[in-house]
């Protein structure tokens, strides 16, 4: 049934193991599989003919039936087992074959040589590097799994076993399962361990003569817990504890595996708290602590040695994106923090050279600390700019994985904000062509940020630059972009729209081209099912094009928007009703030619009835604007 | 304590007792090491090393500011009682701001015995979050701080550096290379300044023990990763020679056989030596001091003829050991026949319970006092009824060099019960009550006396003699010996200085060594120690001999 690459005397032999599996005399099989346990022990050429002549799914197919005796099932476990002995291939091909479920089902049995036969095998197949751990329990389902079966009170006495490496696995088995799940979490904090709370019982692993192994991760485990929301961010076990424990964890004395994990952990721990970033800013040199990170491998080890060589990269590696990543945690809203950070030694040079390295984890990790730091219009307006970190960014941008785009280009979006001295050299290395195909993405993220720079670029920007944009990006993927399901897409591309119609020439200009395509869009957007922000956004668009020369005809001429204007000046959302209002005051600003025209025509389409409401209005803002435009008519 | 007598303590204040017995509590704690005779802990801001524009109060635990504060030579400044001990290895305390003025700075570090920021201070500055050490450049060190923080500062005497903590959670290396000698300092420089020390008088909201841990870690883990490497043959050779004769040196006759037998060693001494030692000590510790004395003539004749001093020492015991009816001069007019030997098998285990009867055992283990520190023995065979003993350590440093010859818990119920009887108040009478046993006793008395005379005769006048035969006499001049000022020698537990200086004696006369190895290198280890803090090693705190002895 298989194609088999192997010498006819050979598959011989083990063929007819197989066979014997499919004998209709349960006595036969038995006597087979106990047969095919005696001829794998020790043989690994024979565990992998086996294995290739599809032994294992008969065998897990005989382990799983109801019908098979007992001792029929315990053999089959066995010989799985002695299989799984052999070579990471054997067990490769033993997990690709789904052995783990059956085996995990195969507890359940009452019969206990069955159940040690299964653990026995579960255990090789787990101890092999190969086997990603990850198939036990990570996944949310797992946990639910483990916690609705009484993991939590099972497991939580170990945690005072007398044996250390019991206590060591119970707590990492914690550290998993309460990982971003807030039920365990929850069920966590309130679990006494000998009268004592399971968060104190914590807090003294990691007293700071416990083994380290152990000290990070009680830290995770409090991390994970705090981050899913059972404990608060000001608790003094996480203040006063976790966060210190984990900054020792960073230090120089540790190792590196240990200093890479305590990174993490102390980045994932603060994220969201700007108070926790504030206190580990402070916490024993911290920042300066993470500049090492940078300094390994300290000496270039002879070349000759490559495994050692390979070692030492790999966990360079590490390190480094280690420590981005706890920078740009420590930098994500603290002005004062960000500028510590920058300030320490090489830094951007460091962030620079990050973005480009070989290791994709250390170019997003770079990349996101680097987003971290651009929030502040210091840096941007100083460091950014000496550095010139839009040029190994708009590298980054031509051919990277989507979460490093993603990254790379929320960081481009901040440097294209007006105050960026950086603004315009990135304009000028010809950016637009790669924003526009971001847009075209089928991340959202991506698209939004795509949209989200052009828009930054457009802003206040000169004829040129605009035409530049709305001819890259073209009329069809704009109104494309219009009818996104993303509402933040939609919301930036109005954005970019807005910024496209600001000065009185530029709007003219844009609508003479694309008016009509742009009336269409308004109008759809108009009636469509839609949130405040964007029909407000769409209204202020339509107040841009109220503004233009000739493009006031294009509202003016239109009986259905005039309709829609009005229907927003009557809105019960004051947002709404003031950016219609402006729209009219636009259309019939006295200076302007022909505005007695459009006075005559909206005063017959009942507009000012409705301006006279308005300067009744309880707004301040909006009954200002209602007087302001019915002061036109009495000019 | 007596730093703090400096006019603002207020006897009798009961708030103030309590805090002070915290103190002394926390301190002991956080700091066994320091021996406060020699090397006295701050406790409090000093009245005299200050500047006038400083004000204390609150026992000299308040700071508060009262000069112009106008520029910096405002700045004013007060250090501790005393320098931080060695002995320490880690020092902290913690300083809150009560109330901040315009220009907050702290000072926290000056050496010089005339505090100032200028010379040999080290400091951390609440204005800037700078550091300064010894000059006036301060270096970006913290953030700042102000009205509420609590500031502390962590001296390591084991790598001679300093931190700072900031309510709680540590700022980092501010100095290294320290200087020894340095005193807890604050400076101010703003009218209206008030900060609160916390020399230990109250928990430190910084886990300073839990610092300390991982210091005592390391320190016990140099230790054992120490190398030794190829001596490991001969280490073994040594360890089993340190057990093997202190098993002899005791008399454990069997027990050291045994030991001989499974190491393949040799025993110096001959059993029946170690046997008689062994029958004599038992003799002593059962109070049958006249016995012991009968069978050392016999045993070793001319050994007291040699020693009048520990004759004399033996006989003033007998003397008490009559008054207490336990020795055979008297015990055989007792009521209750006296007992042959025979029927003391095993009188080590006969000789004094150590507990509430002996408040004074328990509290010796401070200072140049030997502690007690139990060592487990193995049972080896059946003959040794003693499970476990506790062993006095310090022996180098006690000049007489009398070898404890350990004491012993009761582990025999039948024997406990005997003692019991012995114990009981209801035979608790002079001489167990009788009255020509008594009046033994009283010759018994003359005789010592004489035996004094003669000896101040040949020898001169000795003090120690005097107050002996004083405080062994003065038993007599109360109705009930046992409850009175001088009862403390009746105890069987001083039964055994006695004993252990006779098997010292007997050792020596056979030019065997007078200590055993073991209790040598206990004791030379302990000095070490001291030596250590004497010479400003900060991680003798940390290596402390009882550490190691379970």
């Amino acid at each position: 049934t298989k194609c088999v690459h192997l010498p006819p005397e050979v598959t011989a032999t083990s063929r007819h193991y197989v066979d014997r599996l499919f004998d209709p005399d349960p006595q036969k099989v038995l006597q087979g599989v106990i047969d095919m346990k005696n001829a794998v022990i020790g043989n690994n050429k024979q565990k992998a003919n086996l294995i290739v002549l599809g032994a294992v799914p008969r065998l897990l197919y005989l382990l799983q039936q109801g019908s098979s005796s007992s001792e029929l099932r315990a053999e089959c476990a066995v010989v799985l087992g002695s299989l799984a002995m052999g070579t990471e291939n054997n067990i490769k091909s033993l997990v690709d074959c789904h052995i783990i479920p059956a085996l995990l089902q195969g507890l359940l049995c009452p019969d206990l040589i069955f159940i040690e036969a299964c653990l026995r095998c579960l255990r090789t197949v787990f101890i092999s590097p190969v086997t990603p751990v990850q198939l036990l329990y990570t996944t949310p389902e797992h946990q639910t799994v483990l916690f609705n079966h009484g993991a939590i009170q099972n497991i939580a006495p170990l945690l005072i076993s007398p044996s250390y490496k019991v206590r060591m696995q119970a707590l990492k088995c914690f550290s998993v399962l309460a990982y971003e799940n807030t039920q365990v979490s929850m069920t966590l904090v309130n679990v006494l361990v000998d009268e004592e709370l399971l968060s104190q019982v914590f807090v003294r692993m990691m007293q700071r003569d416990q083994p380290i192994d152990m000290q990070l991760t009680a830290a995770k485990c409090l991390t994970y817990m705090c981050r899913a929301g059972a404990i608060r961010t000001d608790d003094s076990c996480i203040v006063l504890k976790t966060l210190p424990c984990l900054v020792r964890m960073c230090s120089k004395e540790r190792l590196l595996e240990e200093r890479v994990e305590g990174a993490e952990t102390l980045a994932y721990l603060m994220e969201p708290d700007v108070e926790l970033q504030r206190i580990a800013s402070v916490t024993d040199h911290l920042v300066a602590m993470l500049a090492d990170y940078f300094k390994y491998p300290s000496s270039v080890s002879a070349i000759t040695d490559i495994k050692r060589l390979d070692h030492d990269l790999k966990h360079a590696h590490e390190l480094r994106q280690a420590a981005f990543k706890l920078y740009a945690s420590l930098g994500s809203n603290d002005e004062d923090i960000r500028k510590k950070i920058t300030e320490t030694e090489n830094m951007m040079d460091r962030i620079v050279s990050g973005l480009s390295e070989s290791s994709v984890k250390v170019r997003l990790a770079a990349v996101r600390c680097l987003h971290s730091l651009s929030r502040s219009v210091q840096q941007l307006r100083t460091s950014f700019h000496d550095h010139a970190v839009w040029k190994p960014l708009m590298k980054l941008l031509q051919n990277a994985p989507d979460e490093v785009l993603v990254m790379a280009s929320s960081t481009l979006c901040n440097l294209l904000l007006e105050f960026s001295p950086s603004k315009e050299p990135i304009l000028e290395s010809g950016v637009i062509e790669l924003l526009c195909s971001l847009t075209q993405s089928d991340s959202p993220a991506l698209r939004v940020n795509g949209i989200w720079a052009l828009m930054n670029m457009a802003f206040q920007a000169d004829q040129k630059v605009k035409g530049e944009i709305v001819r890259a990006l073209g009329t069809e993927q704009l109104f494309r972009l219009l009818s996104d399901p993303d509402s933040n897409v939609l919301m930036k591309t109005l954005g970019l729209l807005r910024n496209l119609l600001s000065t009185r020439p530029h709007i003219d200009q844009v609508m003479s081209s694309h008016g009509k395509q742009i009336m269409q869009a308004v109008t759809l957007i108009l009636e469509g099912e839609h949130s405040i922000e964007v029909k407000e956004q769409t209204l202020c668009i339509l107040a841009n094009i109220a503004d233009g020369n000739t493009a006031k005809e294009l509202i003016m001429t239109n009986d259905d928007i005039l309709q829609k204007i009005k229907y927003y000046m009557a809105h019960s959302n004051v947002k709404l009703q003031l950016a219609a209002t402006f729209c009219i005051s636009n259309l019939i600003w006295n200076e302007e030619d022909g505005s007695q025209e459009r006075q005559d025509k909206l005063r017959e389409l009942g507009f000012v009835d409705i301006l006279h409401k308005l300067t009744q209005a309880s707004d301040p803002n909006l009954c200002d604007r209602a007087k302001t435009a019915m002061q036109q008519y009495l000019a | 304590m007596a730093e703090l007598g400096a006019g603002s303590l207020l006897l009798g204040d009961p708030a103030f007792n309590y805090q002070e017995a915290e103190l002394n509590e926390r301190l002991k704690r956080l700091y066994p090491a320091v021996n406060e005779d020699e090397t006295p802990l701050p406790r409090s801001w000093s009245p005299k090393d200050k500047y006038s524009y400083i004000g204390l109060s609150q026992n000299n635990l308040r700071v508060h500011y009262k000069g112009h504060g106008k520029n910096h030579k405002d700045a004013a400044s007060v250090r501790a009682t005393h320098p931080i001990p060695a002995a320490c290895g880690i020092y902290y305390f913690e300083v809150k701001i009560v109330s901040k003025g315009l220009d907050f700075l702290s000072s926290l570090l000056p050496l010089s015995p005339i505090p100032g920021w200028d010379k040999h201070s080290y400091g951390y500055h609440g204005d800037d979050g700078h550091s300064f050490c010894s000059s006036g450049t301060g270096q970006p060190y913290g953030p700042t701080f102000t009205t509420g923080d609590v500031i502390g500062c962590c001296v390591n005497l084991i790598n001679n550096t300093c931190f700072y903590t900031k309510n709680g959670i540590s700022l980092g290396v501010a100095f290294t290379d320290l200087p020894p000698n340095l005193y807890p300092t604050v400076g101010l420089q703003t009218p209206g300044e008030i900060v609160d020390a916390n020399f230990g008088q109250q928990p430190f909201v910084f886990d300073i023990e839990d610092y300390m841990s991982e210091w005592r870690a390391k320190i016990h883990g140099m230790i054992a990763r120490f190398p030794i490497g190829e001596r490991l043959g001969e280490w073994q050779a040594v360890l089993q020679n340190m057990v093997s004769t202190y098993l002899v040196h005791h008399g454990y006759c069997a027990t050291a056989t045994a030991f001989a037998r499974a190491t393949e060693t040799l025993i110096q001494e001959d059993q029946t030596s170690i046997k008689n030692r062994q029958r004599i000590q038992k003799l002593v510790l059962a109070g049958r001091v006249g016995e012991a004395i009968e069978a050392t003539q016999q045993l070793y004749p001319g050994l007291l003829e040699h020693n009048p001093n520990l004759l004399f020492m033996l006989k003033c015991r007998q003397f008490v050991e009559m008054v207490n009816g336990t020795d055979s001069e008297v015990r055989c007019f007792s009521i209750r026949s006296p007992k042959s030997q025979d029927s003391y098998p095993g009188s080590p285990s006969l000789s004094p319970r150590h507990g509430a009867t002996n408040p004074n055992l328990h509290s010796a283990g401070k200072g140049n006092t030997p502690s007690h520190l139990p060592i487990h023995l193995p049972s080896v065979d059946s003959e040794m009824e003693i499970e476990a003993e506790h062993y006095t350590n310090g022996v180098a440093e006690n000049p007489s060099a009398r070898i404890m010859n350990g004491t012993y818990k009761h582990q025999e119920i039948l024997q406990a019960q005997d003692i019991s009887l012995e114990d009981s108040c209801a035979s608790r009478q002079l001489c167990g009550g009788n009255q020509a046993a008594t009046e033994r006793m009283i010759q018994f008395g003359r005789e010592l006396q004489g035996l004094n005379e003669q000896l101040c005769r040949e020898y001169g006048k000795n003090v120690t003699h005097k107050k002996m035969l004083q405080d062994a006499f003065s038993l007599l001049a109360y109705s009930d010996p046992w409850n009175c000022p001088v009862g403390q020698q009746l105890d069987p537990m001083q039964r055994e200085n006695i004993c252990s200086a006779l098997n010292s004696a007997i050792l020596e006369s056979q030019n065997l060594p007078k200590q055993p190895p073991l209790m040598l290198a206990l004791g030379q280890a302990t000095e070490c120690v001291q030596l250590m803090a004497r010479v400003r090693s900060g991680s003798c705190s940390f290596a402390r001999v009882d550490n190691f002895l379970h």
